[in-house]
């Protein structure tokens, strides 16, 4: 592309596709080998599946579609999209939850709009959601931490058993913390009852307790997101917008009534709140252009996530929320413009104003 | 006082470091130097020389006829050889009229003139300023005295001098405002004369220490010029941003710095101004800089117009073409060079010569919408929505989008992690819009002229029918003058009386 060198600029900055793909892996990646950690082989083998199958399914449709391989494989995308869908899947769900949900990420979430920087929807939330809808029972059955090498942890020959023979491990399932409280909601039942020693924050943050990996840890989620906002890769917009959202609405409720509505540290710690928040609603493709946009977006996301933890029908709203407002985004692009340089917010002329200086 | 800022921007890699602490130095006088006729915005100048005439420092060889035009003059003592088209710098390097001078072994120094200039008009003033050729020295090359002229007219209170050089590599006007600050403060007194405006900012970016401090001190006999410290940023140097900096206030869209009493020119263009009125010198050399990584030994060099860029390369350890890249400007809005056989003119603030590690290309990638572009640009644009529709060829729905209102900065596509060349498109975006005014323009011309033709057939008609009635009347008039007459002949003289009226 000779012609390329006609218009500057003629230096650039020392960033790509790849490299802020690369950079979201490396955020992630403390919170992914904690959650390793805790889970245990199957979650390790469920991961590594989810990703395999993530990348093969880019390969197959990039193929399909006659496009080039290996500049369209190492931007990255479908690596970090595979790897935000292991995250939030329970950690020890057979085999096949992982590579279906790769095929919706990838194929349907993505490819069918035209590949990365196309698509409306978050890949990785589309998948999320249509597992949810379809197998309802194995995407629901959340297991207890069993740190690696701990007593009772399953080892390697355990865990291909339960990942890929579909042993069962009632043992150690159960609901998540949302779950639960939300099944004992519909009983009636107050939060004192529920938690008589309250929401365990310490737990939360450290992340034993049932959940996905990326449910696991909120405090290693958000120290790999604020490296991004430090960094540059992500902006403070969507997760300040969301979180503050969700914190606000949490406390307000919880005023009104403390024993129907738990506080801000249980709706901002517990759930996939966090990684989304940081991770999937700062999606660049699927979030909005401007800062005002952006803060909309965000906002919408949370007050989504807040109703349909508290009044809806799922006890976790973050991949309906996310998607909810996905589909507004081309909508408030449309209206949150910047204002152009010298015109007002409706294109015309500023009108002429002499300088008149002291 | 204090300062607003402008919106986007970015913060490229300086990389002055290299030239920053290099004083100027005077590049020997070429054996030829090959002068183009037209080195600003404008109508070309008209050549007053033929070859084999010997020409006197100094001397006029290009006359502006035009308003919007600018004089060129010999850059040494000599003999023209050749006034023919040669290659201009230009990413086509498309070929100007250049009068080329072979240069002569004794050059007459130059004679400083004897009056006061200060004691000159402000209409002298800017007279002076127009037949000295000045140009907008940062690269934009617009003459001088034409902004000068309208500065005026409008009455214009602040002039804003512009030592922002944000662009990297480039310490040309650093170098300037370092070694030849004195220069600078008297052009800017007398620019502030011609005017008549009230007062001058001079605005240096902070990453200028030495030439913050050095025009400061000098300032302080100047009550009317003050020297302002700016935020590093790119595009500081921007005529826009530059204002919003230091007024807060926007050009509205469409109009001019003048309309906010505002007129804004180069720091060098202020040295111009002095050495044109006080040492007698019209604008025959300017300071470049001489750098980027492919080039041995960078320097800040006094170049006489017309050098060809090989012999500065030259000077500076480079030979043939050894770089990956040759630039003409700074890398932000500088062209690109197909070669070096080009002469440096009035606009060549830097001759940079990029080394293969510093043009790595990418291949372009599908844009990601990481929306980096929007946050950048300091015209409010949303650079990935003009460029997808320009691929699109919906032109009518980028202008709507602000297409126009983009200044070519650059920012988006520096940030842009997807390697889109948005410049680019925007360019070409540009050129398909004004083609499209010529087209429509003449399409109204045509219906213009065709209307023309038709009022002209009906007016003719008009005429036509017009005449046939009077003859008709002239026939009936005589029939009845003779019916009259006849009648006369036969009775008294009332009826052709009546007949007469
Ligand atoms: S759209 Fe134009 S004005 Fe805006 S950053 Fe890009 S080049 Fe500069
Ligand atoms: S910076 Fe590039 S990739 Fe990002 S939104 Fe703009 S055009 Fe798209």
């Amino acid at each position: 592309m000779a012609h390329t060198l006609l218009s500057g600029p003629h230096t650039l900055a020392p960033t790509s596709v790849s490299r802020t793909m690369l950079a979201v892996m490396l955020a992630l990646l403390p919170a992914t080998l904690w959650g390793l950690y805790l889970f245990g082989w199957p979650a390790l083998y469920l991961f590594v599946i989810t990703l395999l199958a993530a990348l093969a399914c880019e390969v197959l449709c990039l193929a399909l579609a006659g496009k080039p391989l290996h500049l369209n494989l190492l931007d990255g995308s479908a690596l970090l999209t595979g790897w935000l869908l292991a995250m939030s899947l329970p950690p020890w769900a057979p085999w096949w939850i992982g590579v279906l949900g790769s095929l919706i990420a990838i194929g349907v979430g993505k490819q069918v709009f035209g590949g990365i920087g196309y698509n409306l929807f978050n890949p990785a939330m589309v998948a999320r959601v249509a597992l949810l809808v379809s197998f309802p029972l194995p995407m629901t059955l959340w297991t207890a931490p069993a740190p690696l090498g701990s007593a009772g942890a399953p080892d390697w020959l355990e865990g291909l058993a339960i990942t890929f023979g579909g042993a069962t491990v009632d043992a150690f399932s159960g609901a998540s913390l949302l779950g639960s409280v939300k099944t004992e909601f519909t009983l009636g039942r107050e939060l004192a009852e529920i938690l008589p020693q309250g929401v365990n924050t310490q737990q939360l943050l450290l992340g034993s307790h049932h959940g996905s990996l990326g449910e696991t840890s909120a405090l290693l989620v958000a120290l790999g997101g604020i490296a991004l906002i430090a960094r540059g890769v992500i902006r403070w917009t969507v997760p300040f917008a969301m979180l503050g959202t969700v914190a606000l609405l949490a406390l307000l409720f919880n005023l009104i009534d403390a024993g129907r509505y738990p506080g801000v540290d249980y709706h901002l710690l517990s759930g996939g709140l966090m990684l989304a928040a940081l991770f999937i609603a700062t999606d660049p493709v699927t979030s909005p252009n401007t800062t005002a946009g952006q803060l909309l977006f965000g906002a919408g996301c949370g007050a989504l996530v807040y109703l349909i933890r508290t009044w809806g029908g799922y006890p976790e709203g973050v991949a309906f929320a996310v998607l909810l407002m996905n589909a507004l985004v081309p909508l408030i692009d449309h209206y949150l413009k910047p204002r152009i340089y010298g015109r007002d917010r409706g294109g015309r002329p500023l009108p002429v104003v002499r300088e008149t200086a002291p | 006082m204090k300062l607003f800022g402008f919106r986007g921007g970015v913060h490229p890699h300086a990389r002055k470091e290299r030239t920053e602490q290099l004083p100027i130095i005077r590049l020997p006088l070429p054996r030829r130097l090959y002068v183009p006729l037209q080195q600003h915005i404008g109508e070309p100048a008209v050549a007053q020389v033929r070859p084999g005439q010997p020409v006197k420092r100094g001397e006029l060889i290009g006359g502006s006829v035009e308003w919007l035009s600018a004089p060129v003059h010999a850059p040494a003592d000599g003999t023209v050889v050749e006034v023919s088209e040669f290659a201009s710098p230009h990413p086509a390097a498309l070929p100007v009229t250049t009068a080329v001078i072979e240069v002569s072994a004794h050059q007459t120094p130059w004679r400083v003139p004897a009056e006061d200039p200060f004691g000159l008009s402000p209409a002298e003033l800017a007279l002076r300023i127009r037949q000295a050729g000045i140009v907008g020295m940062g690269g934009a090359t617009f003459p001088s005295a034409v902004k000068l002229d309208l500065a005026r007219q409008h009455g214009v209170d602040t002039l804003i001098i512009n030592g922002g050089e944000c662009e990297p590599y480039l310490t040309c006007d650093d170098r300037l405002m370092r070694e030849r600050g004195q220069q600078i403060v008297t052009g800017v007194a007398l620019m502030l004369r011609c005017l008549e405006a009230r007062r001058a900012l001079i605005l240096v970016e902070d990453n200028k220490e030495e030439a913050l401090a050095t025009l400061r001190t000098l300032c302080r006999e100047q009550p009317q010029i003050t020297t302002l410290s700016v935020p590093t940023r790119y595009p500081q140097g921007s005529q826009k941003q530059m204002i919003q900096s230091v007024l807060g206030r926007e050009i509205p869209a469409g109009g001019h710095a003048t309309d906010l009493g505002v007129v804004m020119h180069n720091v060098a263009t202020a040295y111009a101004v002095y050495e044109a009125l006080v040492d007698g010198k019209p604008l025959v050399s300017r300071i470049v800089t001489v750098g980027g990584g492919a080039v041995p030994r960078p320097a800040n060099l006094e170049v006489p117009l017309g050098t060809l860029v090989e012999e500065l390369l030259a000077y500076c350890g480079l030979e043939g073409e050894a770089y990956e890249r040759l630039l003409v400007g700074g890398p932000m809005m500088g062209q690109w060079l197909p070669h070096p056989r080009v002469p440096v003119i009035k606009g060549s603030s830097g001759i940079i010569a990029l080394s293969e590690a510093e043009t790595r290309v990418e291949m372009p990638r599908p844009c990601i919408r990481c929306s980096r572009c929007v946050e950048v640009c300091p015209s409010g644009l949303l650079p990935l929505e003009l460029a997808k529709r320009i691929r699109k060829e919906q032109f009518a729905a980028a202008s709507e989008l602000g297409l126009s209102d983009c200044i070519a900065c650059g920012s988006c596509a520096y940030v842009c992690p997807a390697k889109i060349p948005l410049v680019q498109y925007f360019h070409y975006g540009k050129g398909q819009l004004q083609a499209r005014r010529v087209q429509e323009k003449k399409l109204d011309n045509t219906a213009d002229l065709a209307a023309t033709k038709a009022q002209r057939l009906a007016e003719i008609e008009a005429q036509k029918a017009a005449a046939a009635q009077a003859r008709k009347r002239e026939a009936e008039a005589r029939a009845r003058q003779q019916a009259a007459e006849k009648a006369a002949a036969h009775e008294a003289e009332p009826c052709a009386r009546t007949e007469g009226d």
